[in-house]
């Protein structure tokens, strides 16, 4: 277990060092000059000259890898030039909105996939079977923007039960902050749990049909026992790597349905830097959010030698 | 007094006919033997007694155990029935245990689900069970996952999931098909001894009528859902009345002709060969692990002859085979075919001398291709495809007793035996001088493997093939080869005339297979009629 | 039933690729023309789907929308099959070899990146347009067919018939193109109806927050985009790009699960 754990963490700071290196190299190696990059064609030589001062471009290129690493590792992320202030506050503010939002979506949905799921798949070829599978082909086709859209349509503007955007701070109390993520987090969750009840159900089928699930049968379990005892966390391990995959993208999601309800999170922050040019934010979003795809990839690896007992003390 | 009492059975899965009629009973302390070929319904009976039938089953007639109608138990009741009243025990140990449960576990939960005990007492009885399974506590902790097994000691950890409530009836369907022989003895006798002390009636369904033999007190034979013939065993054996029965018995003791006119000149020499394996890094940065799988193996083929390696799974024969055909790299010791070392820079012309058949007729051709590409497909050692190329496959498949309109037709068309014809085909195509035949008729039914070997034999008769007989069954490679080696962990410990060695082994391991190798009795092929004696009710 | 599922999906996704080629040589109304004097209309008989805030047809918008996205999401599924496969099969071919190990841990990374964050660098580089979301999505697309191959492959790397090509003299790479490509094929198509799916939606997200395509060239991202302050008058703007995405992308699923179903021989066996 030990080994399979330190391997796995060994693999861990790989990815974010590869990561880390090709967005390094995407943002501020490719455009050239990231100091003219920002200030456009027009600038003037001296204010390029301070600006890349400013943001210590004069190093060599691993020079300057190795500064923005050190930097990322301390807390430090950098000063965004358009706004004059560090990277990691305007970060640290708007995290508290992508996270909680990418969270919130991802409770929701592993709490409607899984019981649509088993149920799915436990009552197979019924009635249930049959309008979960319709409700979820539906569920994965729709773009989860458009959803977002009819929902603030319906509840906001028709039914006036939430509020159509914006989001009030969490000093106004956990439950009026909460309130102000469902719609966004229900149109996040949709698809992603669609995908996970179908996940789930198929899984859980394969298993159904595994030999063991006659041996546990044969020993005298109804179909229902064997579902619960044998093949549920079986079929766990699949669902997994799902829920894994769907984090990124849930922040990825959560980035686009923060646009229909303003909120003003991450993905907002990263549009307007884009549009600034202010490429030291942009680059630190983009490794925030791989930084956190690769350790829920890590944590889903753990989970899996959690389950499965061949993977321990192996590999 | 039967426990159990089949009668006038029928089943019909999504429509379709699968058992008509079956009659057959089980008394305590009895083993009824169900033999049959792929298709007969041997399984299907046992699970109809189980009530776990694929969906879409329909059953009609009989089947009373213990005096209870199986056909109107409600599910709840047949789940108090299954594995209290009957223990069943599958083909497949590695496959039939939950990976994810210790075996202590799930042996643990036949008693739980059946009795209102404590989960500790539970555990307690399932040490016990285990016990009984041979798998002593000391050595098979209840802890232990299944994949920390062997696939005998899971047959076993199944075994004591049937047999911990100590059922009056045991179901085994096929239960040491997968092993190897002497596994395979192991677990027959343990299955013998539960049945002689706990008075268990035992049905032992098989495809091996000497594995039945050894083992039943009566025996029912089925064919295509029907029982041809049915009786006590030793009787049944020696007065086999229908057809069928008759011509199973033949197929399964079947000698095929053999005319070989051995000659000397030596074509395979394998000399001192080592493989070794790469494993799993030793510690963290550390080095190597090397696992050895073949340790320094020698042996002639000379033209004209049969050799035979026979040895149980993991004992390197198939790496061996690898190694000959020139897809392995060896690390100590030569092979020379035709005089010339086998490796990288072996001429295609001289690999064109070697060719092969594979066990498994279902994995053994692209389903993509017709029959006339993949039996051609060797030509690709020559320089250039003849350009009567389909003129040579039409006779290769006139040779293995195939039409030439085969060759227009995808493999998917055709049963198991035709697809090893096609296999022999393929490796005919270029004449070779050598053919290994690795496990060639392992999977086929007995009556299909009387025809190929019969077909083997021919051919090595024609062209003076030599054989390379791999096989984990003996009396295959007792009907087929002059020579054989037995291989055990990598060695060859013992090498000699067939008839030699397995009237008179040398070795200790080799004693060992031999000994539990099922044999049928001696006297059943000869005729000599004995009366048919009174059923005991 | 199954069947059902390949002729639906068949059916709607062939209205959406017609429309789109349909598109090529006639529209009811030209796309770029401003019609102020018809803005915000509604479903009427001059115009079946109304008119936007510009007041031009939603109808023609739609069918040339069409032709954005399936040409976004076609290009893409080619640049990951082109990519990925040979990648899967090369790694397949030499399993637990370097280039296997490093063809996995590339595609490991690639997977770190979700193509809209692929989508931001580029745009925050290069400016944002229709190739950098073909681009994108592309590159997503690479590790998803790399590892489907590689996994198809190396299970038909074990069977018999590769071992008989082996002896018949025949190197890795012409096992690869002859064994191993033609059957993993119904495998690529049904992930290929997926992925061009997926490539839809993904393509009508990058352009409703401004990564993908930019006007003059309609979208159906950019056309809900658009649509989005005006939602509370105006929803037809809203309702009918979003049904054509959801009505493609459904359709082109339905038709996966209906090839999956016919080309899958594990699943024919389970249900016969």
């Amino acid at each position: 277990m030990l080994r399979y754990f330190l391997k796995r963490l060994v693999s861990l700071g790989l990815s974010l060092v590869v990561a880390s290196g090709v967005i390094f190299l995407a943002l501020e190696v490719v455009p050239g000059d990231p100091a003219a990059y920002m200030l456009g064609i027009n600038a003037q030589e001296d204010t390029l000259a301070a600006l890349r001062e400013e943001l210590g471009l004069n190093g060599s290129v691993w020079a300057r890898y190795a500064g923005w690493v050190g930097g990322l590792l301390t807390g430090d992320f950098g000063v965004s030039y358009t706004y004059r202030t560090p990277v990691a506050e305007m970060i640290g503010e708007r995290l508290w909105i992508s996270l909680p939002l990418a969270l919130y979506a991802l409770t929701l949905s592993t709490a409607i996939a899984f019981p649509a799921g088993i149920w799915a798949a436990s009552k197979r070829g019924s009635a249930v079977d049959v309008s979960v599978m319709g409700v979820t082909q539906l569920g994965v086709a729709i773009p989860n923007f458009w959803f977002a859209m009819l929902m603030v349509l319906v509840f906001a503007i028709n039914l006036r039960w939430f509020s159509a955007g914006g989001f009030p701070g969490w000093d106004t109390g956990f439950f009026v902050a909460m309130k102000s993520l469902t719609l966004p987090a229900v149109a996040l969750a949709l698809p992603q749990a669609s995908i996970l009840a179908r996940v789930m159900r198929s899984s859980l089928l394969d298993t159904l049909s595994e030999d063991f699930i006659r041996t546990a049968r044969a020993k005298g379990l109804s179909q229902r026992q064997a579902l619960w005892r044998h093949a549920l966390r079986n079929a766990l391990i699949p669902v997994l790597t799902i829920i894994g995959l769907q984090f990124s993208f849930l922040l990825a999601g959560a980035i686009i349905i923060e646009n229909v309800f303003f909120l003003p999170g991450l993905g907002r922050l990263v549009f307007q830097s884009i549009s600034a040019r202010d490429l030291i934010v942009v680059e630190s979003v983009v490794m925030l959010l791989v930084f956190a795809v690769i350790v829920v990839n890590f944590a889903v690896d753990m989970a899996y030698a959690v389950v499965d007992p061949r993977l321990r003390g192996r590999r | 007094m039967s426990l159990l009492v089949i009668d006038r059975l029928s089943l019909e899965i999504h429509g379709a006919p699968i058992l008509k009629g079956v009659s057959l009973s089980v008394s305590a302390g009895q083993v009824v033997g169900v033999i049959g070929e792929s298709g007969s319904g041997k399984s299907m009976t046992a699970f109809a007694a189980m009530q776990l039938l694929p969906y879409g089953s329909v059953c009609s007639g009989r089947i009373d155990l213990g005096g209870r109608e199986v056909l109107a138990l409600s599910e709840a009741n047949l789940c108090k029935m299954r594995g209290r009243d009957v223990g069943m025990v599958f083909q497949e140990p590695m496959t039939a245990l939950n990976p994810i449960k210790t075996i202590g576990e799930q042996v643990a939960e036949t008693i739980l689900i059946h009795e209102d005990v404590t989960r500790a007492e539970a555990m307690e009885r399932a040490a016990e069970a285990l016990r009984r399974a041979e798998l002593p506590q000391d050595r098979f902790p209840l802890s232990r996952y299944p994949h920390e097994l062997s696939g005998g000691q899971r047959q076993r950890v199944v075994i004591a999931m049937a047999i911990a409530l100590r059922p009056k009836l045991l179901i085994a369907d096929e239960p040491t098909t997968a092993l190897d022989v002497t596994t395979q003895a192991q677990i027959l006798k343990l299955l013998r001894r539960l049945v002689d002390e706990e008075g268990m009636g035992l049905l032992l369904i098989s495809h091996d009528l000497a594995v039945v033999a050894d083992m039943a007190d009566e025996i029912v034979i089925m064919r295509k859902g029907e029982v041809v013939e049915s009786g006590p065993a030793d009787w049944l054996l020696r007065n086999m009345q229908h057809p069928y029965s008759k011509a199973l018995l033949a197929a399964s003791t079947h000698q095929p002709d053999r005319s070989a006119e051995e000659q000397h000149d030596v074509l395979l020499d394998v000399r001192e060969v080592v493989r070794d394996y790469t494993i799993h890094r030793k510690g963290w940065w550390g080095g190597m692990e090397t696992f050895r799988a073949v340790k320094g193996v020698s042996f002639q083929l000379r033209k004209g002859e049969s050799l035979g390696l026979v040895g149980e799974s993991g004992c390197g024969k198939s790496t061996l085979t690898r190694a000959i055909l020139g897809l392995e790299e060896i690390q100590g010791g030569e092979i020379r075919a035709f005089g010339v070392p086998v490796g990288r820079d072996f001429p295609n012309a001289l690999r064109s001398g070697i060719q092969v058949v594979f066990q498994d007729p279902y994995s053994s051709f692209n389903p993509r291709w017709k029959v006339a590409r993949l039996v051609a497909e060797p030509f690709h050692l020559m320089s250039q495809r003849p350009d009567d190329w389909r003129d040579r496959v039409a006779k290769v498949l006139q040779d293995v007793g195939l039409e030439p309109e085969a060759m227009d037709r995808y493999i998917h068309e055709f049963s198991g035996g035709q697809r090893q014809r096609i296999a022999i085909a393929r490796a005919l195509i270029l004449r070779p001088e050598i053919v290994i035949l690795d496990e060639a008729v392992s999977a086929l039914d007995v009556s299909i493997r009387a025809q190929i070997l019969d077909l083997l034999a021919k051919l090595q008769g024609e062209y003076g093939l030599s054989y390379l007989f791999i096989s984990h069954d003996l009396s295959v490679v007792r009907s087929i080869t002059d020579r054989v080696m037995v291989m055990k962990s990598g060695e060859i410990v013992e090498q000699g005339e067939t008839a030699a060695v397995f009237d008179a082994p040398q070795h200790e391991y080799t004693k060992q297979l031999i000994a539990a190798a099922p044999v049928l009795p001696a006297d059943v092929t000869g005729g000599e009629r004995h009366d048919r004696p009174e059923p005991v009710v | 039933m199954r069947a059902r599922n390949l002729w639906i999906g068949g059916l709607l996704s062939a209205v959406f690729v017609v429309a789109a080629l349909v598109s090529l040589i006639w529209v009811p109304y030209d796309v770029t023309a401003l019609d102020i004097a018809n803005k915000i209309k509604g479903p009427s008989g001059a115009h079946w789907l109304g008119t936007d805030h510009f007041g031009r047809d939603i109808l023609s918008m739609i069918m040339v929308g069409a032709r954005t996205s399936i040409a976004v999401a076609l290009v893409a599924v080619g640049i990951g099959m082109g990519i990925g496969v040979p990648l899967g099969l090369a790694a397949a071919a030499r399993k637990g070899s370097l280039l296997d190990e490093l063809i996995m841990r590339g595609n490991d990374l690639v997977f770190a990146f979700p193509s809209l964050l692929i989508a931001i660098m580029i745009t925050a580089v290069f400016g944002a347009s229709a190739l950098n979301a073909i681009i994108a999505i592309g590159i997503f697309n690479i590790p998803v067919f790399a590892r489907l191959t590689r996994s198809g492959a190396l299970s038909l790397w074990t069977r018999d018939y590769v071992m008989a090509a082996r002896v018949s003299g025949k190197g890795a790479a012409r096992i690869s193109v002859e064994h191993i490509l033609p059957n993993v094929l119904n495998l690529l198509t049904v992930q290929g109806t997926i992925q061009f799916s997926l490539g839809i939606l993904a393509e009508a997200g990058l352009s409703y927050v401004g990564l993908g395509a930019q006007p003059p060239i309609p979208s159906w991202g950019r056309m809900l985009a658009d649509s989005q302050t005006m939602i509370s008058f105006a929803p037809h703007m809203a309702l009918f790009p979003g049904l054509a995405i959801l009505l493609t992308v459904l359709g082109l699923n339905l038709m996966g699960d209906g090839l999956r179903d016919l080309l899958d021989p594990k699943l024919r066996r389970a249900r016969a």
